[in-house]
């Protein structure tokens, strides 16, 4: 017996032992491997990377690409560690709402010298603008999704509302009416709207640019400071109204994540649903038979029906020996018709101008129409660039937002807590 | 010795609370299990039902083309399997000694066991990652088991000298009596009585490495190290979106290996718990 457990635990270590092996960046036989991290997690999202990769790989054999699966969950910290231990992957995907951290901390190589032109024009300048931190670009903004209205078809047909279109969204105003209406038509526990606001900060501040909201102002020093204007109130003013004072938004989902309220959504209880425009593709998988669904632009204000994004990215390290290599792998990977491969996957818009031109982005099936024809109206997200943002948000902008829609505080206190508590937050990172 | 008596009622009571407690345990499971087998358009139902109206083996398909579950399975047992090995081998003696030497020594030891358990992951793990990348140990499942080990020994270490001052120290001057020597009496008389304690913290440090997140995320930058809890965030998108199907079809797959690890090992542990008793 304890021969034969001496023999297994021998076993054990062999096979432990035989497993260890280094790996990585590196160059061997002249051939340059990179590792390219990508966060794509849909399906059709992860066989596009990986064929793309593919078709790299075929036709660059001194340049080989090795697709290492990452996840949104754990990005942040799971690259903060890599950049600090020197092994983070040479060709990063990530979201432009994560960037300034690391361009700022040296961790991301500028790109301005490495990028093609063809690259270069082809992306709006309000879509660099989100991956510029300083004088540098540290990431080259691919995909990006707005904020749309997804609703229940036969309701708003027969409630008689005005449906909006991209020329012609609502107003604030005419959203706050409209969601009153559908309550009314709606009956007893149903609602015009639901806010999924789980994480209500960055579809305040985002929706807001529309209002003309912008909370985070730069000084000719180049320091920040929030201010709360007018146009900042705008969107929560409407949110807390619809929750609070008319009843046309439901209260229980306010804690929800975005896919929480689906359900809800199916079964007829809430008339429209404010989300990103990939969950498209959920409300396709999941949607009962025969439940008939559109896509409709967020409301605009006196901005039109602007709003802030925070494009997907793809960026090089700094620590990576082989940036110019990097940067043709990216390059590859973004050409319009590639992009279109990568948009599709991930049911979002390129931000290419070309890509976003191809007719199958355009279709008025699961909506594409609609959400190509708000691309030009998206602009960098409010917070894109301020440094100690993560923890404004986190510590106060979070739960104020929360006890603000939820009805605890009134406007004044939520002012008081984003500005005051904000700039206390935002003068430590900028000293 | 006093009999302990329970009313009818009250025994009653015990077992609904009991009950409870069962039935709160076992409902994320439970319902895991049922979301695993839920077709799509079910998941999106405004009326959950448990069990599923048309069951489907679809999420099970779906998670094994999308991500490569049994390699990751296979890294995750290698790992955990090897740390829970390796931690109890160290801990079992250095257990012993601490118990059965009382010094201000051990109780110091004591002392650094229970606060270095206070350390939070990210606090170390900057630092491990720089001495493990001098050691050439990144990216290889061997850092990462010596990582395992490290984490989970003072814990086990802790367990241990419990178990150990369970065990009656006139059963070892019994045994010197009769004429055993230190090596025999630690053998035949200390080690059976102790072999439900080095199982159940076995059984702990395996758990605790099969669970493991962000040190294999970490470490690991090869998808062939990859282990099984870092392969299943491959199931999550942005702002907590999820593919809910078939992340709860490879979840459910990746509590088998602990749940099979408990069903054969449990007998033993409690007839071990058993046979300690009678002896005492």
């Amino acid at each position: 017996m304890r021969v034969r457990m001496l023999t297994a635990v021998a076993s054990a270590l062999t096979l432990v032992l035989s497993g260890c092996s280094g790996g990585g960046t590196g160059s061997t036989d002249g051939k340059v491997t990179l590792r390219f991290q990508s966060l794509a997690w849909q399906k059709e999202s992860v066989d596009a990377n990986k064929e793309l990769v593919k078709e790299w790989n075929a036709s660059h054999p001194g340049i080989q690409v090795q697709y290492v699966q990452g996840s949104w969950d754990s990005v942040h910290d799971q690259l903060l560690t890599s950049f600090e231990g020197g092994e983070a992957p040479d060709i990063i995907h990530d979201a432009s709402d994560d960037l300034a951290d690391f361009a700022y901390g040296g961790y991301l190589a500028d790109l301005s010298e490495l990028l093609p032109q063809r690259l270069m024009s082809d992306i709006p300048q309000r879509s660099w603008e989100t991956t510029t931190f300083g004088k540098g670009i540290y990431g080259v903004p691919f995909l990006q999704e707005p904020r749309v209205l997804i609703a229940n078809k036969k309701v708003l047909d027969a409630s008689g509302v005005r449906l909006p279109t991209d020329r012609r969204p609502w107003s604030w105003e005419e959203f706050r009416e409209v969601t009153r209406t559908l309550t009314a038509r709606m009956g007893k526990g149903k609602y015009g709207i639901a806010w999924p606001l789980k994480e209500p900060v960055s579809a305040t501040l985002n929706l807001g640019v529309s209002a003309g909201g912008q909370l985070f102002h730069r000084g000719d020093d180049g320091r920040v400071t929030v201010e709360f204007t007018d146009g900042d109130a705008v969107v929560p003013g409407t949110i807390h109204a619809q929750v609070n004072t008319d009843k046309s938004a439901s209260r229980t989902t306010l804690g929800s994540g975005g896919s929480d309220t689906l359900p809800g959504f199916f079964g007829g209880k809430y008339a429209m649903v404010p989300l990103g425009f990939s969950y498209r593709q959920q409300i396709v998988q999941q949607a009962p038979e025969g439940f008939e669904w559109t896509v409709l632009p967020a409301p605009a204000g006196p901005e039109g029906p602007a709003q802030g994004v925070s494009p997907q990215t793809l960026s090089v390290a700094e620590d990576s020996p082989y940036k110019k290599e990097a940067a043709q792998f990216i390059d590859f990977m973004l050409r319009p018709e590639n992009t279109v491969r990568l948009a599709k996957g991930d049911w979002m818009l390129p931000t290419g101008t070309r890509a976003l031109a191809d007719p199958a982005l355009h279709t008025e099936k699961d909506g594409w129409a609609t959400g190509a024809a708000l691309a030009r109206d998206l602009r960098s997200a409010p917070a894109q660039s301020v440094r100690g943002y993560p923890e404004w948000k986190d510590k106060v902008a979070t739960p104020a937002l929360q006890e603000y829609y939820s009805g605890a505080i009134d406007t004044g206190e939520l002012k008081k807590r984003l500005v005051r508590d904000g700039n206390l937050v935002l003068a430590r990172y900028q000293r | 010795m006093t009999a302990l008596r329970t009313s009818r009622s009250g025994r009653t009571g015990q077992y609904l609370a009991l009950l409870c407690y069962l039935v709160f345990l076992a409902f994320p499971f439970l319902w895991l299990i049922s979301t695993a087998f839920k077709p799509a358009r079910e998941l999106g139902s405004l009326h959950p039902t448990w069990i599923p109206e048309d069951p489907t083996l679809d999420n099970f398909r779906q998670a094994f083309d999308e991500q490569p579950l049994l390699r990751a399975a296979g890294n995750s047992l290698v790992a955990a399997l090897a740390a829970a090995v390796v931690a109890v081998v160290i801990a079992t003696p250095m257990a012993y000694v601490m118990a059965r030497n009382r010094s201000k020594l051990s109780a110091a030891a004591t002392g650094w066991v229970v606060v270095s358990q206070a350390f939070p992951f990210v606090l170390v793990i900057i630092p491990l990652f720089l001495i493990l990348k001098n050691l050439h140990l990144i990216n290889s499942l061997f850092g990462l088991i010596m990582v395992y080990v490290v984490w989970s020994l003072p814990f086990a270490l802790w367990m241990l000298v419990g178990y150990v001052r369970a065990v009656p120290r006139e059963l070892e001057e019994a045994a010197a009596v009769d004429g055993a020597g230190r090596a025999r009496t630690l053998l035949s008389v200390t080690a059976p009585l102790l072999a439900p304690g080095i199982v159940a913290t076995a059984l702990f440090a395996f758990i605790t490495a099969w669970n493991e997140f962000f040190f294999a995320l970490v470490m690991l930058k090869t998808p062939e190290k990859q282990t099984l809890p870092v392969v299943l965030t491959h199931f999550l998108g942005a702002e907590g979106v999820a593919d809910l199907g078939p992340l709860a079809a490879a979840a459910f797959l990746a509590t088998i290996p602990s749940l099979a690890i408990f069903a054969i090992i449990q007998k033993r542990i409690t007839g071990g718990m058993l046979a300690g008793a009678v002896k005492s």
